[in-house]
């Protein structure tokens, strides 16, 4: 399962573009949504929060679809899934590899954005540990599509009609942590929700994740 | 007494679904021109609302209809993922183009119903959003049937996404209200609400509820049937070819 | 540990491909399967390796033991021809790849980029990550396409000694491997019958 997370790493870097790429698109789309909305502080600090959540998601979605294409394509997927690898450890280390190659950089590039945002001084440390805490559950869950897509020929439309859905909860909580860090106010709850979910997915996604992954290799 | 399974054979299925069919098309055409009749000039007009009110005999029993269609693909995934019988996988594919249209048309009432009591078309009022969302999953597990061409694999992976979307539904229900707590009126029928609708909407509105049920039923039956018939003819073609 | 598949029924996308198909194997022993194309050789190993169900019959082995060889050989070309199979090796175990990479001549290759290597050099790559793995039974499917006869004598002589090592092979081929020794399955005359319409009705396939 090492050697896995170990060879996705070395492949997403010396592929190009595994680190990079996410990480630009989010710059991109901040810079665009400022253009959007106007150059004005005061509304691009309120809703830098929002943005920010809505980016990172995004961003991750681009890279979804290669989480499992590509193993596809030459044949080591079959061959992993015959290896003494659960399947379930299969997915789960595929999950992780598309977080630290995407999820972690928008978490650690967010408040340098956030800057650019004028996010409001108090909202940095709720932005930063809302999407430490949230994006893992967004790899898994994106995991989970790209598992059922994965035979298909156009399958990165679908992918995302039927990924952003199942992202809705974890937007909605995870940009209530930022926003209400952002404003001052009290946040536990939404917090705790965030953390629930994320712990909840991590637990029980990769066994459909798997299933259906199964399905897609018969 | 024979078992429930057996209606799970597709020949017996198509036998009596056909059997079944017209009486159920005749009776919910019947409660819905009574129900509607009934509930648009029968009865009085709300003294708050007006008679922007009879929309409720569109709205409700469609977005009750649109959330029990999805527990029904709920169940029939299951029944297919523990049983593999054709059929049911079939009729989860048949009910959810119907479930979508049933969410589109309480979405749609919903507005119009929304303008002239909050003067606006949308509000993100967290049961519209629910709905809006459970429009987003119909489409996706529609698009995932159209997309795999295998049936069998197609029906595996759509009853997985289906017991998915269904936790993140609930999920995401709660997140929404959680998010903002909203204009809409409290739940127009349940057995605790001290603010229940008054009498007179009441029994108009139970027989539309009833005429969209069999509405519902009558469509899937028959969307199945054409389901077992598509699948039995690209079944032969695929006989045909093999000679 | 032997190897015993009987009355075995498998299927592709819904239509029967072969029934009874039956055999056994024990330690030592290689079993060739032939037939035209589209009979069922590649679907028959993917149903061995445990890849998609079949439709009847009984597999007595255990699926732990299988070491599949596709047509595809499972190569990053972003990797090394080392890197490749350290991989493989260390999924299955961590076995040494040096016995590997000499049985098939890849040691001069071993840092050459996996995407520079030739068609043959690939394919003699993906032979050898079998030997890393350390399983008893190779299903090899079609494992000479885009071979030279150099390398087709490399392969034969690594099966050899894998089966002198008390392993078991199946392999879907057309050429002659120079394996006098093994069995052979012709797969032509285990062709399904057509389903009968009543059945058919009642599971529509």
């Amino acid at each position: 399962m090492i050697a896995l997370l170990r060879r996705d790493l070395v492949l997403a870097v010396r592929a190009g573009g595994g680190f990079g790429l996410g990480l630009a698109f989010f710059l991109i789309l901040v810079a665009l949504v400022a253009f959007g909305v106007g150059p004005g502080g005061a509304l691009l600090a309120r809703i830098a929060p929002g943005i920010l959540w809505v980016g990172a998601l995004l961003a991750c979605l681009l890279s979804l679809d290669r989480i499992f294409a590509l193993d596809r394509e030459d044949g080591s997927l079959e061959l992993l899934a015959t290896a003494p690898l659960p399947m379930e450890g299969i997915v789960s280390v595929k999950a992780l590899a598309h977080w630290i190659t995407t999820g972690l950089p928008l978490v650690v590039a967010a408040p340098l954005l956030g800057l650019m945002l004028s996010l409001p001084g108090p909202g940095y440390p709720w932005l930063f540990l809302s999407l430490l805490i949230g994006t893992p559950a967004l790899s898994v869950i994106g995991t989970f599509g790209a598992a059922l897509t994965v035979g298909l020929k156009r399958g990165g439309l679908l992918l995302s009609l039927i990924v952003l859905p199942l992202y809705v909860p974890v937007l909605i909580f995870g940009a209530e942590v930022a926003r209400r860090g952002a404003e001052g106010q009290a946040l536990q709850t939404p917090l705790l929700l965030l953390a629930g979910i994320t712990c909840g997915t991590l637990a029980l996604l990769p066994f459909a994740s798997a299933a259906v992954l199964r399905v897609n290799l018969r | 007494m024979s078992s429930l399974w057996e209606y799970a054979n597709p020949k017996k299925f198509v036998e009596t679904s056909q059997r079944v069919l017209p009486w159920v098309t005749v009776l919910s055409v019947a409660c819905l021109v009574v129900g509607l009749v009934w509930g648009f000039f029968f009865t009085p007009e709300d003294y708050r609302q007006g008679a922007t009110v009879k929309i409720i005999y569109l709205h409700v029993p469609s977005a009750l209809v649109a959330i029990n269609a999805w527990f029904m693909m709920l169940l029939a995934s299951l029944i297919w993922l523990i049983r593999r019988h054709h059929v049911s996988a079939l009729a989860a594919r048949a009910a959810a183009p119907v479930g979508a249209v049933m969410t589109v048309i309480a979405l749609a009432t919903g507005a119009i119903w929304g303008q002239p009591m909050w003067g606006t078309w949308w509000v993100w009022d967290p049961r519209l959003t629910s709905f809006l969302i459970l429009f987003l999953f119909y489409l996706g597990y529609i698009a995932l049937w159209a997309a795999v061409e295998d049936g069998d694999t197609a029906a595996d992976l759509t009853s997985i996404l289906c017991i998915v979307g269904s936790v993140f539904a609930v999920l995401s229900r709660y997140a929404v209200f959680f998010w903002n707590q909203g204009l809409h009126q409290g739940a127009s029928l349940s057995m605790d609400a001290e603010e229940n609708v008054a009498d007179v909407f009441y029994y108009p509105l139970l027989v539309c509820i009833a005429g969209f049920v069999l509405f519902f039923v009558a469509l899937v039956l028959l969307r199945t049937q054409t389901e077992i018939r598509a699948r039995r003819m690209r079944a032969l073609m695929a006989r045909e070819r093999m000679g | 540990m032997d190897m015993r598949v009987t009355d075995l029924s498998i299927a592709r996308g819904g239509v029967p491909l072969l029934e009874g198909v039956s055999f056994a194997l024990v330690p030592g022993q290689a079993l060739i399967l032939r037939g035209p194309n589209g009979s069922g050789k590649t679907t028959l190993l993917r149903t061995l390796a445990g890849l998609q169900p079949a439709l009847a019959g009984t597999l007595t082995f255990d699926s732990e033991s299988v070491a599949y060889g596709a047509h595809a050989d499972g190569l990053k070309a972003q990797m090394t021809v080392a890197e490749n199979l350290t991989f493989w090796a260390a999924v299955h175990g961590g076995a040494d790849i040096a016995p590997a990479l000499a049985a098939f001549d890849l040691q001069a290759l071993r840092d050459r980029l996996a995407g520079a290597l030739s068609a043959g050099q690939k394919r003699r790559l993906g032979l050898a990550r079998l030997m890393v793995t350390g399983r008893a039974l190779w299903l090899l499917d079609e494992p000479t396409v885009s071979l030279d006869a150099g390398s087709v004598a490399l392969f034969a002589a690594a099966v050899r000694r894998h089966l002198a090592g008390g392993g078991m092979a199946v392999i879907a081929t057309h050429i002659d491997l120079g394996l006098p020794e093994a069995a052979v399955l012709d797969l032509g005359p285990l062709k399904a019958a057509l389903p009968q319409a009543d059945d058919f009705d009642g599971a529509f396939l």
